[in-house]
C-alpha cells in the first residue's frame, strides 16, 4: 500500500468513527445514570430525517442540525415518560422506540428520498491542517467531526472530573443511596437520557448532512447498534468509547482497503465486517464475567420507584 | 403531575387482558388525528386501512399469507421472552431460513421428485435454528447479551441473503435482476383455496401455535422456562438447567422462524429476492408483547399486525399515502402497549395536592411495594 492509501483509510476511518462517538458517547452518559435505552437507532433515524428535511428547507444546514438534535430530543423524551415516569421494562421501551422511529422517520421522510443537498463542506484548520499526515487525518474534516472531538473532551471530564459526573456516577450505582443523600435521582436520569437522545440526533445529522448528504430509509444501518455494543466494548470509559469507534470505522470501510490492494470481494460481504466485528468483540470482553461486573453501573437498566 | 400513580396491592388481570384493546384504541384515534392532519377524511381512511382488506374472502385469505410468518416468529419470541431470553433475532432467522431453503428448492429445477418440498422445508427450518444457536452458544458459553448478537446477525443474515442474490444464486437467465430462477411446482406450497396465495404454511402456523401452547401450559420444561423469567435465582436454586432451557427457547425460536422464512420463499414469493420480508421478524416482536407472549393472543395480534401490512398497501394505492404508515402504526401500537401496561400494576389517583381524601394506610401500602421492588439483589 503506498502513502497516500493509507492516508486516505486513516481519514476515511475518522470520518466513519464519527457518528458512532457521538451515540455512544450520549448512550454511555445515559447508561452511566442507570438506564439503559434502546432506541439509539430509532433517534438517530429520526436524527437525520428531521436534520436532513431541515436544512433543505431552510437553506440553513445548522439549522439542520439544530433540528436533528431537537428531534433526538423529543425521542428521548418519550422514551423517558414510559421507561422512568411509567416505569415500564427499559428494554422493551428502547425497542419500541426503534420500531416506532424507523416507521416514524420513513414516512416523514418520504417525499426526501434521493433529493440532493449540498453537504457540510470540510473546514480545514490552519497551521494545524498543513502538519504532514496528521493534518489530513485529524485537521482537514468537516466541522461536525471537530465537534465530535471537543463533545468527548466534554463527557470526559464531566464524568471524571466534575461533581455533577460523580452525581450521575453515583445514580447509575445505588439510587437509593443517591437519592437518601438528596440527589433528585429521577431529575438526573431524565437529564441523562435526554443527553443521549440529543446526541443520537447529532449523530443522525452527521449522517444525512455530512457523511452522506440525502436521506435514505434505514440509513443509519445498526450504526445505533453497534454504539451500544461499543460502550460495553469501552467498560463505560469515554476515552475507550473513542478508541472502539475508530476501530470499528476502521472495519466498516473495509472496502477501501480491499480496493486498494487490488481485492474484489463482493461489497454484500464486506458489509458483514462491522456487525461480525462486533460480535467477536462483545463474545471477548463479555466472557469475564467478573470483569463486565466491575464496570457496569449497579443499577443499570433496573427502574427505581421513589418514594413519594 | 396533576395524577399520581399508586401501587395496586396484586396486579389486575384485568387489565393485562385489557391493556392491548386500549392500546389498540389509542392508535386508531392518533391514526384518525394523523389522517386528519394529512388533509384525508378519517373515516374514509380508517375504513381502507382496517376494514376494507377484509370486506371479501379475498382478503381473508391474504390477511393468512401475511398473518402466517408473524405468527411462527411471535410463537418463538414468546417461548424466549417468558424465559427472559431478549432475542431480537427472528428476522435474521427467518432471512437464513428462506436462503438456505432457497438453495435447495433451487436443487430441484429438474425434478419433481415427492421430497423435494419437505426436503427445503426442513433444511429452512435448520438453517432459522443454527442461525439462533450461535447466540445462544455465545449467551451460555461467552455471558455475551443476546439482543446485541441476534440483532448484528440479523444483520448479517440480510447481507448474506443480498450476497446470494446478486452472486452465486442468481437466475443466469434472469436478464441480470438479483433474483434467484422461480421455483418449481415441487417445491412450491400447495394452495388451499383456488384463486388465492393462501397456501399450507397457515397450518404450520396454527399446529406450531398448538405445540407452543402445549409446551407452556403443559409441561414442565414450560414451567422452569416461566420460573427462570420471573426470578432466575430462584430457578437457580431450584435446580433447574438454565443453559439447557436458553438453549431450548431460542432454538426452538430459530426453527419457527426459519420455516416462516422458507415459507414465505416456497410459497407466495416462489424464488429467492432481496425483499424475501418486510421486517416480519420485527413485527413479530410487537406481535408477542401484543398476544401477552400466550399462543391464543399472539393468535389475534398477528392478524391485527398482518391487517396493519394489508391496510397500509391499500391506504398507500387508493390514498395515495405513504407505504410508510405500516411500520408508524406499529411502533405507536407498541408503545401505546408499555404506557397501557403501566395500568396493570398501578392504579391512577389524582395527585395529593388536588386531592384532599388520600388515606394514610394506602401510602404506607406504597412503600411497602417499592421497598420490595427497588432492592432486588442486594
Amino acid at each position: 500500500m503506498d502513502y497516500d492509501l493509507i492516508v486516505n483509510i486513516l481519514y476515511a476511518t475518522v470520518r466513519t468513527g464519527t457518528p458512532l462517538i457521538l451515540v455512544a458517547l450520549g448512550e454511555l452518559v445515559c447508561e452511566k445514570s442507570g438506564v439503559l435505552n434502546l432506541g439509539q437507532e430509532g433517534m438517530m433515524l429520526m436524527g437525520a430525517v428531521i436534520g436532513f428535511i431541515a436544512a433543505l428547507e431552510t437553506g440553513n444546514l445548522w439549522l439542520g442540525v439544530t433540528f436533528a438534535m431537537a428531534a433526538g430530543l423529543m425521542m428521548s423524551l418519550l422514551f423517558g415518560f414510559i421507561a422512568l415516569n411509567l416505569s415500564a421494562n427499559q428494554v422493551a421501551t428502547g425497542l419500541a422506540l426503534t420500531i416506532f422511529g424507523t416507521g416514524l422517520s420513513a414516512f416523514v421522510g418520504s417525499d426526501y428520498v434521493g433529493t440532493p443537498l449540498v453537504g457540510v463542506e470540510p473546514w480545514h484548520i490552519p497551521l494545524l491542517s498543513d502538519i504532514p499526515f496528521v493534518g489530513r487525518i485529524l485537521f482537514s474534516h468537516d466541522p461536525l467531526v471537530y465537534l465530535s472531538f471537543g463533545l468527548f473532551v466534554g463527557v470526559y471530564l464531566f464524568l471524571n472530573r466534575s461533581h455533577a459526573g460523580l452525581a450521575l456516577k453515583a445514580v447509575g450505582e445505588s439510587p437509593e443511596s443517591a437519592k437518601a443523600t438528596g440527589l433528585p435521582v429521577f431529575r438526573i436520569r431524565y437529564l441523562a437520557v435526554m443527553f443521549g437522545g440529543a446526541m443520537a440526533g447529532l449523530a443522525g445529522a452527521y449522517l444525512s448532512l455530512a457523511y452522506t448528504p440525502l436521506w435514505a430509509e434505514n440509513m443509519t444501518a445498526g450504526r445505533g447498534w453497534i454504539a451500544l455494543a461499543l460502550v460495553v466494548f469501552a467498560s463505560w470509559k469515554a476515552e475507550r468509547v473513542l478508541l472502539g469507534a475508530y476501530l470499528f470505522g476502521a472495519f466498516s470501510i473495509m472496502h477501501l482497503v480491499a480496493q486498494g490492494l487490488g481485492f474484489s470481494v463482493s461489497p454484500n460481504l464486506l458489509a458483514i465486517m462491522p456487525y461480525l466485528a462486533t460480535i467477536v468483540v462483545l463474545v471477548m470482553l463479555s466472557s469475564d464475567k467478573a470483569r463486565v461486573k466491575l464496570y457496569a453501573p449497579v443499577s443499570l437498566g433496573k427502574p427505581f420507584h421513589p418514594v413519594d | 403531575m396533576i395524577f399520581k400513580l399508586e401501587r395496586r396491592v396484586d396486579d389486575s388481570r384485568w387489565m393485562a387482558y385489557l391493556s392491548p384493546i386500549l392500546a389498540g384504541a389509542l392508535t386508531l384515534i392518533t391514526g384518525s388525528i394523523l389522517f386528519w392532519a394529512l388533509d384525508k377524511d378519517p373515516l374514509q381512511t380508517l375504513y381502507t386501512f382496517f376494514i376494507a382488506p377484509v370486506s371479501d374472502l379475498y382478503g381473508w385469505t391474504e390477511l393468512g399469507v401475511k398473518a402466517a410468518p408473524i405468527m411462527l416468529c411471535a410463537l418463538g419470541l414468546a417461548v424466549c421472552y417468558r424465559g427472559k431470553v431478549w432475542n431480537i433475532g427472528a428476522e435474521g432467522q427467518l432471512l437464513l431460513g428462506a436462503l438456505v431453503g432457497g438453495a435447495m428448492a433451487l436443487q430441484f429445477l429438474e425434478s419433481d421428485s415427492a421430497f423435494a418440498l419437505p426436503l427445503a422445508l426442513v433444511v429452512g427450518a435448520l438453517a432459522g435454528m443454527a442461525w439462533a444457536a450461535i447466540p445462544a452458544l455465545l449467551k451460555t458459553h461467552f455471558n455475551t447479551n443476546e439482543i446485541l448478537t441476534t440483532i448484528m446477525l440479523n444483520y448479517i443474515a440480510l447481507n448474506l441473503l443480498l450476497f446470494s442474490v446478486h452472486g452465486p444464486l442468481k437466475d443466469p437467465g434472469g436478464f441480470n435482476f438479483p433474483e434467484s430462477a422461480m421455483f418449481t411446482e415441487a417445491v412450491t406450497l400447495p394452495l388451499l383455496l383456488e384463486d388465492s396465495r393462501m397456501h399450507i404454511g397457515i397450518l404450520f402456523a396454527l399446529f406450531a401455535l398448538v405445540v407452543v401452547w402445549v409446551l407452556l401450559s403443559k409441561t414442565f420444561v414450560g414451567f422452569q422456562i416461566k420460573v427462570l423469567g420471573l426470578d432466575s435465582r430462584a430457578a437457580h436454586f431450584a435446580g433447574f438447567k438454565e443453559r439447557r432451557l436458553v438453549w431450548l427457547a431460542l432454538l426452538l425460536s430459530g426453527a419457527l422462524a426459519g420455516l416462516a422464512g422458507v415459507c414465505e420463499v416456497t410459497g407466495p414469493i416462489g424464488q429467492l429476492v432481496p425483499q424475501v420480508s418486510p421486517g416480519y421478524g420485527y413485527a413479530a416482536i410487537i406481535v408477542a408483547f401484543l398476544g401477552r407472549l400466550h399462543p391464543v393472543g399472539i393468535l389475534l395480534a398477528s392478524m391485527l399486525m398482518a391487517l396493519i401490512y394489508i391496510g397500509g398497501e391499500l391506504v398507500q394505492i387508493e390514498l395515495n399515502l405513504p407505504l410508510a404508515l405500516t411500520g408508524l402504526f406499529q411502533g405507536m401500537l407498541l408503545f401505546f402497549l408499555l404506557a397501557c401496561d403501566v395500568l396493570i400494576g398501578y392504579r391512577i389517583r389524582l395527585s395529593p395536592r388536588f386531592s384532599a381524601t388520600r388515606k394514610p394506610s394506602s401510602a404506607a401500602l406504597v412503600n411497602g411495594a417499592d421497598a420490595n421492588l427497588s432492592t432486588p439483589s442486594q
